[in-house]
């Protein structure tokens, strides 16, 4: 496993530093490349009761970057991004192992606040799930208010937020009206401009387009894009395409009746291009039994 | 579309053809026309016999003509289709009887007097037209509003600790929120006058009053929203914490608005199952007759106790009282579970 993350990072590292082909390459501007590490998750298991479900996955998360997870449904993947805001330790038969360090200190200490580091990591869920008692206004600033965050000027957090989650001007004239009147695209977008309210550095993603159509799809791929540029984003996907599209890097998981491992990461072109693991190979290209 | 005629009109295809109407009303005639017939043959009377025999005679007659035309199958569907309306026929008839009672009789004692004098100079037995309700209406709003006051958070938070919290004796709480929905009023009436009244107050007034309501609204409440509170998606609980909201902001701001209309509906059927008890308030409010803002001294009316007092007395003027006042309790208590329903099925825009 050791090694296959060293590979792993040295991929990454000729992957930023060549002038890549991929898509995903293209869109970053030079500058703001950079960064070093944001978010490494070290050796994390998982276990529901006795099932244990996650076996031993340490992964870096690089700022600036759009890492794809993706594998058969029940390898874990949404499991251990849980992990990584502290959501797992909601389920009341979960227990974890391993470290998660957020900035270079593990989220997981005695001591540390856990809302804090939800505030800096944020999630966006499966199901858009506005709040149905709160206005669109509202629910983009719901979270400074769930975290008792004071701002100078809210009108112009709900208009930036809104912006960069590309829904601003299909709702900047009814601000009042209640989340509940957007479609399914345009509520999953508010959930996302809701999530970038409270300043999150890294922002997770499960299956954020798997109730939605391909035109919304298509939307929330082109907000990940932008998005990608100021903060870490980490999206679960079951869609291959999606995951070319909008991810710098790709790490495949796989559960063999077992708890879920990952078979193996590098940038996403590597893996869909030439995987080095056979089991990769069957997954991207749709063999997989 | 009007002006140019269309090859094809809609047509409802499963509804009931004219030919199949006329044999459901001829199985109905011949039912009723047996029924009679059995009743003045044989020993059989009364408006019971009528009811039970028509509904015995329907199943045999209806049994045999969906067996001729549709088989078996059809013919045992028709046994349980005529059983189902027997029993909402037997469920609602008390209901309707009771309603159409109550209006009959208490209408002739509704006057708009009765709206704004109590009966601190008049007794029941006076001509209905002096004298009222007053002190009875405003005992009962201030007694059920105070045990409301009381109840609501106690009520709220026990389902909050039940559907959000779940600690170590959400099991027994919810075994005994249950149990207690079931105490009978006289029971919680008891406990105040032998737990408040005897050791504490050594007085009746409206607040004991309210307090032994509010031993019999918080399991109402309690079960009520904690139902609302389950419908809502964990998702909304999931999106709150993990926007850095701890857990009780988060059931603050997030799930308990989002269960609004429904604990709108949670604080009403609370108030419709208080409003009309009557052995813990005879027990403990005193029962004066004239208005008594004052909660904590003095005796203080309710529409119950009055229906009661003027039901005792017996006089012609004192029972078409009690009518009225019945009326008058069952307009209010049926005002507030339709306020509850349109409340509760009410969609946000």
């Amino acid at each position: 496993m050791t090694s296959e993350k060293e590979n792993g990072e040295n991929a990454m590292e000729s992957a930023l530093s060549s002038v890549a082909n991929s898509a995903a390459q293209s869109r970053r501007t030079p500058g703001t490349q950079a960064m070093g590490v944001g978010l490494e998750a070290r050796g994390i298991h998982a276990w529901f009761g006795d099932k244990h479900v996650l076996d031993d996955i340490s992964l870096d998360f690089w700022s600036g970057t759009v890492t794809a997870l993706i594998g058969p449904s029940g390898c874990g993947k949404s499991t251990f991004i849980r992990t990584l805001n502290r959501m797992h330790e909601f389920i009341p038969t979960a227990a974890m192992a391993g470290e998660v360090l957020l900035d270079g200190k593990d989220i997981y200490a005695p001591g540390v606040d856990v809302t804090k580091i939800r505030l800096k990591v944020g999630m966006v869920f499966q199901k858009p799930n506005p709040f149905p008692s709160m206005t669109i206004a509202e629910n983009v600033l719901a979270g400074l208010k769930l975290a008792q965050i004071k701002v100078d000027n809210k009108d112009e957090l709900l208009e930036e937020c809104l912006e960069r989650a590309g829904l601003w001007n299909e709702v900047k004239d009814r601000l009042d009206a209640y989340g509940g009147s957007l479609s399914g695209g345009q509520q999953q977008r508010l959930c996302i401009a809701r999530s970038l309210a409270v300043r999150p550095q890294v922002l997770l993603m499960d299956e954020p387009c798997s109730a939605l159509d391909p035109g919304s799809t298509l939307k929330i791929e082109e907000t990940i894009s932008q998005l990608s540029s100021s903060m870490t984003i980490i999206i679960v996907t079951h869609n291959m395409q999606q995951a070319a599209r909008v991810s710098d890097y790709t790490a495949f998981f796989l559960s063999d009746g077992g708890p879920g491992s990952m078979i193996e990461v590098g940038p996403t072109g590597e893996i869909f291009g030439r995987p080095k693991d056979k089991r990769t190979e069957n997954y991207v290209t749709g063999r997989f039994g | 579309m009007s002006t140019t005629p269309l090859a094809v009109k809609p047509q409802k295809p499963w509804q009931a053809t004219p030919r199949q109407r006329v044999t459901s009303a001829v199985v109905y005639l011949s039912s009723v026309f047996l029924t009679v017939a059995i009743v003045a043959l044989t020993p059989l009377a009364g408006k019971l016999a009528y009811f039970f025999l028509f509904f015995a005679v329907l199943i045999v007659v209806d049994f045999i003509v969906h067996y001729i035309r549709l088989g078996s199958a059809a013919a045992k569907d028709s046994i349980v289709r005529t059983l189902v309306a027997a029993g909402i026929t037997v469920a609602l008839l008390p209901i309707i009887s009771i309603l159409l009672t109550v209006f009959n009789r208490g209408r002739r004692g509704i006057h708009w007097g009765l709206f704004t004098h109590d009966m601190k100079i008049n007794s029941v037995n006076d001509p209905i037209t002096q004298g009222g309700l007053l002190h009875a209406l405003t005992g009962t709003a201030i007694v059920v509003l105070i045990a409301l006051i009381i109840s609501l958070p106690i009520g709220l938070l026990t389902a909050v600790y039940l559907t959000e919290i779940k600690g170590r004796f959400t099991r027994p709480i919810k075994f005994l929120v249950q149990a207690m929905s079931g105490v009978p009023s006289i029971v919680a009436g008891l406990f105040i006058l032998s737990a408040v009244v005897y050791p504490l107050t050594k007085s009746l007034n409206g607040f004991v009053g309210s307090l032994s309501l509010v031993i019999l609204m918080i399991p109402t409440i309690a079960r009520t929203a904690e139902e609302v509170l389950l419908l809502i998606p964990g998702d909304l609980r999931e999106a709150g914490v993990a926007l850095g909201g701890t857990q009780w902001r988060t059931v603050a701001m997030v799930v308990v608005p989002a269960a609004r209309s429904g604990l709108m509906t949670a604080v009403i059927l609370g108030i419709a199952r208080v409003a009309g008890e009557t052995a813990p308030i005879i027990l403990l409010t005193g029962g004066g007759d004239a208005v008594n803002l004052n909660p904590f001294s003095g005796p203080m009316g309710s529409l119950p106790f009055y229906i009661w007092k003027s039901f005792a007395v017996g006089t012609e003027e004192s029972i078409t009282r009690a009518w009225a006042a019945i009326l008058v309790l069952l307009v209010i208590v049926f005002f507030l579970f339709i306020t509850a329903r349109v409340l509760g099925e009410r969609k946000r825009k």
